[in-house]
């Protein structure tokens, strides 16, 4: 052992020792009980993605006349239908799609749609409408409802989304597995752990915070001992998302018991010259999406694996004057799985005739209705409760 | 009214009204009797300072420029904001006037703007301190009437032709009402049309644009006429339900997340009884005995700012690198002049999560001691793995010490430190009954090593509560 490592590890070596006895003989998946455990992962796009850009209605009049500078030509797309294509820097996706385990939902937004970034993330993370202020979000509430753990619900990322807290459990953020177990080997709090237990507990903010810091213990160290089974050899490009999605993998494979992974890639944003930075980017997505998908298959996975992809807004039909588009509304939403029960084109594509005051595309299916479809069809559980309401739900799964 | 205070009660107040009290003060406001300690806050905090900075070219009239212009104009607001941000960040550390910063935070929370121009983010936080403790009704005047508001919430394009609503929903659900508590969505409607026509000049001047105002008649809360904006505003302020609203916020915040309804009702009587005066309710809550029960004391989940400036305050911490700090609120989930929505920061539990309660716990020994909490298991542990601890301890904090670059004056804190007795330092670092788990570890501190000692305590989770 190299002295740096053996050091590393003796330092904090007697927390060690003192690792809680309820945190031992934690269960993990067995391979049998592995496979049928279904799971979520929830991709966002940030910044509002140009969907019209990104699944194209290529044959419509409307769509090149409204974008002289950035309508995409078919050569630079990758064909669906007659009417529809990829962009060309989604091959990977387009490739899932030829295999039917792609369904492309058109149109998908809410009523009274909010053109601004924070509020309009809010509304689809909280589930709630247009002028409802809700501060859980509807996994936190399926972790409320449904589950015993906050690490059933882990988002790949360095602070937590409000789409992942609950009333009563929130999920778990983390980026590196080893670096939120390092952060609870700290022998102080070690010590603090090891002697709080959770009979004594109280129902008020102090009990809350020593809950949280137990719960934060007990995942730390659950993800930390189980995400070790696995390490994936698949090669994933370099990049930070790429990152996340091998982490999430890493996390299915091994066993880890979580339904719901919450990942973002950011950087949709953009105003002027709008194609390159949009382009770059699908390729980033898909080619992380497609080192993911390949990897889970490789360990019969991926039947029991659905990614959504979304983002908070849609772009304007029209240009703008810098060669960009400006927030819009509706947008199509990407489900990939392996176990889809409608692939393809899921609806109708978008009406370009018929667009709101804003100049954009009109939604015909409500994002909650997606969110109802998979806690009801997929994740097995009482959409209503988490949703508080009735969405219709579709049936892609 | 005149009964003594203990030394508990006393750093109750300075936590609620505040960000709590030094050895140094405590000591020499000991000796006074409750009306006179209260008396204090008030006198301390009868004058306002206003926020005051330099904006540049951010202050001509913008006409013509061109597309790098406009670049180097949205780079310089987002310097803008961060110098902005570092500014009232000091001022809440280095005040006096605390019960006025205090309550201009509460209502940079409740009139929650989130926009990327400086300057008038800067005017709205100073509105806000002007009538901290003076009307309700004045400030909420003025400030839907700032240029902030009126950007935020689309005012400017509210105008006869195509209402805008957003001002109009939210000045009832947020501001005086609260959510779906008496009005409609017709009132919503037709106070939308009294708001038409508010807007302001490049100077950032309120002006009221006649042309584009609904001069028709309106129904607003059973009441018709010709209203204009004031008159919503005047109108809103008429309903008992706008106090209560308000008091049950400033409740929450000041005093216990759990409501007491005869302790609101109370208190609703005297806010809307003296006209929404903010001085008159907040003598009658520090007067009040329950405001010092055990049941409020050591109950509420400070804030990110209450919790970043309560251990900043005593230490007089310098932050020498203006994004450390801005790092440290946005990674605590509340960055001054950045709350999440319209709604404002929602508080109370929700600040915690795995990340930022790991975070928290870590808080007092980045800042206070780069990055270390030098607490030893020795009886645990031989004297060999000891020696390589703190060797480790040496790195990280050689490491930290580059990147966080907080300096506190600990010569000064300890100068001034008069708590001597381990349970003398426990009751005045920390609010709250202390937890079994946390007995458990404090009863093998050391609390001779005075630094070491305190910053332990800042560790515990009980640290998180005032």
């Amino acid at each position: 052992m190299e002295r740096r490592d053996f050091l590393k590890q003796s330092v904090f070596a007697s927390g060690m020792a003192l690792i809680p006895s309820f945190l031992k003989g934690m269960e993990l998946l067995s391979p049998d009980q592995l496979s049928g455990y279904k799971n979520v992962i929830i991709i966002q796009l940030s910044g509002g993605n140009d969907g019209l850009n990104t699944i194209i209605p290529i044959s419509n009049d409307i769509y090149h006349s409204a974008r002289p500078l950035i309508a995409k030509k078919v050569n630079q797309t990758l064909k669906i239908t007659n009417d529809l294509a990829f962009n060309n820097h989604l091959k990977a996706i387009k490739d899932l799609y030829d295999l039917g385990e792609v369904s492309i939902i058109n149109n998908v937004g809410y009523p009274n749609p909010n053109r601004s970034h924070f509020r309009s993330t809010d509304i689809w993370q909280t589930a709630s409408d247009t002028n409802q202020y809700l501060s859980t979000g509807w996994v936190g509430r399926y972790l409320d409802a449904n589950c015993q753990h906050p690490y059933q619900a882990i988002e790949v990322d360095n602070s937590l989304s409000l789409a992942l807290k609950g009333n009563h459990m929130n999920g778990i953020a983390v980026s590196d597995p080893n670096q939120l177990y390092r952060t609870t080997r700290e022998p102080f709090f070690n010590t603090i752990v090891a002697n709080a237990q959770k009979e004594m507990l109280g129902e008020d903010n102090q009990g809350y915070l020593y809950k949280t810091m137990l719960e934060t213990y007990s995942s730390a160290s659950y993800i930390h001992e189980t995400s070790k089974i696995y390490q994936t050899k698949t090669e994933y490009p370099q990049n930070h998302f790429a990152k996340s999605l091998k982490t999430i993998a890493d996390f299915i494979i091994s066993g880890l018991k979580t339904r719901v992974f919450y990942s973002s890639l950011g950087g949709f944003d953009s105003h002027v010259n709008q194609l390159n930075s949009q382009d770059r980017l699908l390729q980033v997505y898909a080619e992380g999406v497609g080192a993911l998908v390949k990897d889970l298959k490789k360990n019969d996975r991926f039947k029991d694996t659905l990614i959504l992809t979304f983002s908070e807004f849609g772009r304007r039909v029209k240009q703008n004057g810098s060669r960009g588009t400006d927030h819009g509304a509706a947008n199509n939403v990407i489900a990939i799985g392996g176990s889809l029960k409608k692939a393809g084109v899921y609806n109708e594509l978008p009406n370009l005739n018929d667009l709101d005051n804003n100049g954009d595309i009109k939604y015909t299916v409500d994002f909650r209705s997606i969110y109802a479809t998979i806690l009801n069809n997929w994740l097995d559980v009482d959409d209503h409760s988490i949703l508080n309401k009735d969405f219709k739900r579709l049936q892609f799964v | 009214m005149s009964a003594p205070l203990s030394d508990k009660q006393i750093q109750h107040l300075y936590w609620r009204a505040g960000f709590g009290i030094s050895s140094g003060e405590l000591k020499t406001i000991r000796h006074l009797n409750k009306k006179q300690i209260v008396d204090n806050l008030f006198l301390a905090s009868e004058q306002s300072t206003p926020l005051s900075m330099d904006f540049g070219t951010l202050q001509k009239k913008q006409k013509d420029v061109s597309r790098e212009e406009r670049k180097q104009l949205r780079q310089l607001r987002n310097q803008k904001m961060s110098e902005l941000n570092a500014l009232w960040f000091r001022q809440l550390i280095e005040t006096n006037q605390i019960l006025r910063e205090k309550i201009t935070l509460f209502f940079h929370d409740h009139f929650s703007v989130r926009l990327r121009t400086p300057r008038a983010c800067l005017h709205l936080n100073n509105i806000i301190r002007k009538y901290a403790l003076g009307n309700f009704g004045d400030m909420l005047m003025e400030v839907s009437k700032s240029p902030a508001m009126l950007l935020f919430l689309n005012n400017r394009q509210n105008r006869k032709d195509h209402p805008n609503e957003n001002f109009a929903r939210e000045v009832m659900e947020l501001f005086t009402l609260g959510r779906d508590n008496g009005y409609t969505e017709t009132d919503i409607k037709e106070a939308a049309r009294a708001f038409t026509g508010w807007n302001f000049n490049y100077k950032g001047a309120f002006i009221f644009r006649q042309q584009h105002h609904d001069s028709g008649a309106k129904t607003i809360l059973s009441k018709t006429g010709n209203f204009t904006g004031d008159d919503v505003i005047n109108i809103l302020l008429k309903e008992k339900q706008t106090a209560r609203y308000i008091v049950q916020k400033l409740y929450t915040y000041f005093v216990n997340d759990t409501l007491n309804q005869n302790h609101i009702e109370y208190l609703t009587q005297v806010f809307y009884n003296a006209n929404y005066n903010l001085e008159t309710l907040f003598r009658v809550i520090f007067a009040s005995d329950w405001f010092y029960d055990n049941e409020n004391i050591g109950v509420k989940i400070k804030s990110p700012i209450e919790l970043l400036v309560g251990l900043s305050k005593p230490f007089k911490v310098q932050y020498q690198n203006t994004k450390v700090l801005i790092h440290l609120q946005k990674k605590l989930n509340q960055m001054l002049f950045f709350p999440p929505n319209v709604a404002g920061w929602p508080g109370g539990k929700s600040w915690i999560d795995n990340s930022t309660l790991m975070l928290r716990l870590k808080l007092a020994s980045l800042i206070l001691n780069n990055g270390v909490i030098e607490w030893h298991d020795k009886e645990n542990i031989p004297e060999s793995i000891m020696t390589m601890r703190e060797e480790a301890y040496k790195k990280i904090k050689s490491r930290l010490q580059k990147k966080i670059k907080a300096k506190p004056q600990w010569n000064s804190f300890l100068s001034n430190f008069e708590p001597k007795t381990k349970n003398e330092i426990i009751s005045f670092i920390l609010q709250p009954e202390i937890s079994e788990a946390a007995k458990h570890i404090i009863s093998s501190l050391d609390e001779n090593d005075t630094n070491s000692f305190i910053i332990e305590l800042m560790s515990l989770p009980e640290y998180q509560l005032c």
